[in-house]
């Protein structure tokens, strides 16, 4: 039995905390490290941590804040934003993450989840896919990269499927249609990359209450779930959550 | 107290370093062996058959020095290099215990990712004062010794499988105590007791 994760996101910009609706309008939320510490200290099962500003700014930055992150947590860590080759990879896990997550550069060279997957092994691989509702799509949902502003033509489930084949150990699932605004988790997305791989499914993208991450590990089968802004401000803490879920008889870390 | 965190591999061993160096342990993480250290962590990153080709050079070295009594804790995949062999693919483990490395069965998700209880099932140092608790898991394989008595703990995700093992100065978990908060420092701690004597 393994319980229901909850892992709060930092999304970094220029070294800090901040949080975006709908992939843009940010507004900055903390210091990385203490963030992390804190969410530790509540009960985080896991921290992703996604730098937002990789395309366009220097990755030293990041790795300092991987380095303090990982100094001061004894959970385990995802980091993504930006890894595009062996080299990212290799750089955010030897300065402390324990997985990498990737999105736009696994897209458009499938080979690379392959390849991180026969080096670290499946469980250090995250695939992060950006979902967004389209008529266009069998499953409905067309996949975007490039921080959601690019459509790909590529259908969201067959490409958690697709990935899930080629190593990918996690799917991280965000909404773009829900991301940001706090009314819940797209259910049915979620429920369709669940049914579709055999790999642990992050559901992400508009948690705005313990309600709606009891409603996508009840209604979608999810097998964590990712939310960033309803801890950052202080409106729940993990443990809030935690508490809330247990009473409906949700098995979590508490 | 120095501690070799043997970095056979590609990956992580920053975590398990930071987590021993918090507990006031001097850490050298060495891609050779240092013979000069009071205990020896193998870590778990990459895959059972990149390891094995990694450690081949060095095996009867970390052999020697695990039945010569230097405490030695194997972490993921770095426990289950303690077997002979590993289902995941070709190469040779240290065999300092019998057994092999299995998979998980198909009807659960792999790999086992996350917070799992832990299950102790017999007394040991290293799981002194440690009650059934959750610690974090992230494998796909794991061992099944020849030796049932060698199991400590256990945990389960399709079938209840060794969660750490252990005999004389040698212990492995599964799990990564480095990862897994509050319980996971405690077992570092034990450790780190079993090493001082």
């Amino acid at each position: 039995m393994v319980a229901k994760r909850i892992i709060p996101c930092l999304d970094v910009d220029n070294g800090r905390v901040v949080k975006g609706r709908r992939f843009v309008d940010l507004r900055e939320a903390g210091d990385p490290a203490q963030l992390a510490a804190n969410y530790s200290e509540q009960g985080a099962d896991e921290l992703v941590f996604l730098d937002i500003s990789a395309s366009r700014q220097n990755r030293d930055i990041l790795v300092n804040v991987v380095r303090n992150v990982a100094e001061v947590i004894n959970i385990p860590f995802t980091v993504g934003g930006g890894i595009r080759t062996m080299s990212d990879a290799d750089t955010v896990l030897r300065n402390g993450a324990d997985k990498v997550s990737i999105n736009t550069a696994a897209v458009k060279d499938n080979t690379l989840v392959k390849r991180l997957s026969e080096t670290y092994g499946a469980q250090c691989v995250v695939v992060a896919i950006d979902a967004k509702r389209s008529h266009k799509m069998l499953s409905g949902y067309e996949v975007y990269i490039y921080g959601g502003t690019s459509p790909t033509g590529l259908d969201a489930v067959e490409w958690a499927r697709r990935a899930a084949e080629l190593g990918a150990g996690e799917i991280l699932l965000t909404s773009i249609d829900m991301d940001g605004t706090e009314k819940g988790y797209d259910i049915e997305l979620t429920r369709k990359v669940v049914e579709a791989v055999d790999v642990p499914v992050i559901a992400s993208g508009g948690a705005g209450s313990p309600e709606h991450i009891y409603r996508v590990f009840d209604e979608a089968g999810a097998d964590a779930a990712l939310a960033a802004s309803i801890f950052h401000f202080g409106v729940y803490t993990v443990a809030d959550v935690k508490r809330f879920l247990r009473e409906r008889g949700v098995e979590v870390r508490l | 107290m120095r501690a070799l965190v043997l970095h056979y591999g590609v990956g992580n061993v920053f975590s398990v370093s930071h987590a021993l160096k918090r507990l006031g342990v001097e850490v050298i993480v060495s891609e050779k062996i240092v013979k000069d250290v009071d205990c020896m962590v193998l870590p778990g990153v990459g895959s059972f058959s990149a390891a094995a080709e990694r450690i081949a050079p060095m095996r009867d070295e970390i052999v020697d020095m695990v039945r010569g009594g230097v405490p030695t804790l194997g972490i993921c995949l770095g426990m289950q290099l303690f077997f002979e062999e590993s289902e995941e693919g070709p190469g040779r483990g240290l065999g300092v215990f019998g057994g092999k490395v299995v998979m998980l069965p198909p009807s659960v998700k792999r790999p086992h990712m996350g917070w799992s209880m832990l299950h102790v099932k017999r007394e040991s140092p290293l799981l002194e004062n440690v009650d059934n608790t959750w610690v974090y898991f992230n494998h796909s394989y794991h061992p099944r010794p020849s030796n049932p008595q060698l199991v400590l703990a256990e945990a389960n995700h399709g079938i209840d499988f060794p969660a750490v093992v252990g005999f004389g100065t040698v212990y492995g978990t599964q799990f990564h105590p480095e990862k897994s908060s509050v319980a996971g420092e405690k077992i570092l701690r034990n450790f780190i007791k079993i090493v001082r004597g």
